[in-house]
């Protein structure tokens, strides 16, 4: 470090001795712990994001159900016969739409304290871009797993039943926390790209409007070609299917999964690129 | 008082544009270590960037800052080791309480566990915060947050100090409090770059003033040497004086 002879300080300076992976392990529990303790004191925003996805699915299978029943499974008669379709169809890719919710609450946060003092601060501090924002990353995806439970208990007691075995629900688990993790990345990113906190809360709209343009609602060989092979290329409909294959207990196309891991694993890159591109981006202060 | 020839802040002809609109330009400033020196200038005359330069926030479009001989540009994070600073925006975060506050930092600065202990607790006790120790950031008063702020930003025990108008919108004796605190900080070897709108503030911290005008430095020396040269009986009247709009700057220019 300085080989200054500063003025004396009673306080120890910046212990710099311990580096590399055990330094950021600690910054990310630090700040894991401030993220969780924040959704601790100010639960209603968890609750505010919790209520939309059981609202849509609400919405979805006794508004929509009745109708859309007939349309996806084929042979079901419409009112109770087709709900009850519908609901086994559109579960899977509620859940997704969880992740999608708590995605853009996260945005909205990390653009916050973006605009706000407190990275404002840490910024001219040498604690690393990925420890400030991935507490925020570690909490938000704990925030989707708990609520993503609390979607699928709804819709258990609105009827629905899952197929999977214990394999099945190992796989569910590991495969959606991977997605949480790519959908918080982006958000994150979203939000620290974001130059308001404004456009922070539109941008994460996309993660909303995708799953409708996918398989999540209805079967993408009912969209017009232009539509459908959009449907089938963007990387909701492939993670959509392979959480409804996990979910139902069928068998999983190796093809379709490969492919939802693969769009994770690249999207998990690029949401992790675009924050630590935009992290030291001088901002007005 | 400097007790190092590295002076604290070394500024040389630093600039800094936003489009069209050149905020500094050519600025030369050196603060010595374990010294006060209060920057001075009507709103937006770039006092703001100055401190966002040498907090590492802010890129210059040219000349050089250097904090205790690191130059900002070409070695941030060793800058990022010796600084705190406390800016316009409150860093406390309303959620966590004072104690849990302070605790963060003492977190992300890797003291150890008994010395992260010790420390925000002599701050807490320094800064009076003791009976607030449980509130959370949000239920604090402007004055409190204030403290916190600044208690936050000395946690790491830096060597260099960015204020960045801290009694802005305090009432009159959370301000003489915090002066309090920043005389016991310089006490202590510590030293401060202090933005300030008010120039009694000035007067009663700073060892040397810099005035910013128009992009520039206009006028550099003591509290007194400006009173005396400009043959005035307070800051308030050299402020004046050297910021009036119509005014031939480089008449008014002080020599070091």
């Amino acid at each position: 470090m300085s080989t200054v002879a500063a003025a004396p300080h009673p306080a120890a300076p910046h212990r710099t001795a311990r580096a590399g992976l055990p330094r950021a392990a600690r910054d990310l529990a630090t700040m894991t712990r401030r993220s969780l303790l924040r959704m601790v004191r100010y639960p209603s925003l968890t609750v505010l994001i919790v209520l939309m996805p059981v609202v849509l699915l609400l919405l979805f299978v006794y508004v929509f159900g009745g109708a859309f029943g007939a349309g996806v499974a084929a042979g079901t008669a419409p009112g109770a016969a087709g709900r009850a379709a519908y609901l086994d169809y559109i579960a899977p890719a509620v859940l997704v739409m969880t992740a999608s919710s708590i995605a853009q609450a996260t945005a909205i946060g990390v653009a916050m304290d973006m605009t706000g003092g407190i990275v404002t601060r840490l910024r001219t501090t040498p604690v690393a871009p990925v420890a400030v924002l991935g507490g925020s990353v570690v909490g938000a995806v704990l925030q989707t797993l708990v609520a993503a439970a609390a979607v699928l208990g709804v819709a258990v007691l609105l009827g629905f039943r899952p197929g999977a075995g214990g394999a099945g629900w190992l796989g569910l688990a590991g495969f959606f926390t991977l997605f949480a993790v790519v959908l918080t990345w982006l958000a994150v990113a979203m939000g620290v790209a974001a130059r308001s906190v404004e456009s922070a809360s539109n941008t994460p709209m996309v993660l909303l409007l995708l799953p409708f343009l996918g398989s999540g609602f209805v079967p993408v060989d009912t969209m017009p070609t232009a539509v459908r092979l959009f449907a089938e290329h963007q990387p909701f409909t492939p993670v959509i299917e392979t959480v409804r294959g996990l979910l139902g207990g069928t068998p999983l196309d190796a093809t379709t999964t490969w492919t939802a891991v693969g769009w994770c694993v690249a999207l998990t890159v690029l949401g992790w690129a675009w924050t630590r591109r935009s992290y030291r981006r001088p901002r007005p202060s | 008082m400097p007790t190092s020839a590295t002076p604290a802040i070394e500024i040389a002809g630093l600039t800094k544009r936003y489009g069209a609109q050149t905020v500094l330009d050519g600025v030369d400033l050196t603060v010595p270590a374990g010294t006060v020196t209060a920057l001075l200038g009507p709103n937006g005359a770039g006092k703001t960037t100055v401190v966002s330069i040498l907090s590492t926030l802010l890129p210059a479009d040219a000349g050089t800052a250097r904090v205790l001989g690191h130059d900002v540009a070409r070695a941030p994070q060793a800058v990022r080791h010796l600084i705190g600073v406390t800016g316009q925006l409150s860093a406390v975060d309303p959620l966590l309480t004072v104690a849990e506050n302070l605790r963060l930092v003492a977190d992300l600065f890797h003291l150890p566990r008994s010395e992260g202990r010790a420390r925000t607790a002599e701050l807490v006790e320094r800064f009076g915060l003791g009976d607030a120790a449980r509130k959370q950031g949000q239920q604090l008063s402007g004055g409190m947050r204030r403290k916190l702020d600044l208690a936050m930003t000395l946690v790491p025990g830096p060597q260099v100090v960015f204020l960045d108008e801290p009694t802005t919108g305090l009432d009159p004796r959370a301000r003489r409090d915090l002066w309090e605190q920043v005389r016991g900080l310089v006490a202590g070897g510590t030293s401060v770059l202090l933005t300030t709108q008010y120039l009694d503030e000035a007067d009663q911290l700073a060892d040397a003033v810099a005035v910013l005008h128009g992009g520039r430095l206009v006028a550099h020396d003591t509290p007194a040497g400006l009173k005396a040269a400009h043959d005035a009986g307070s800051l308030d009247d050299v402020f004046l004086a050297l910021t009036a709009p119509t005014q031939d700057r480089t008449q008014e220019e002080v020599a070091r």
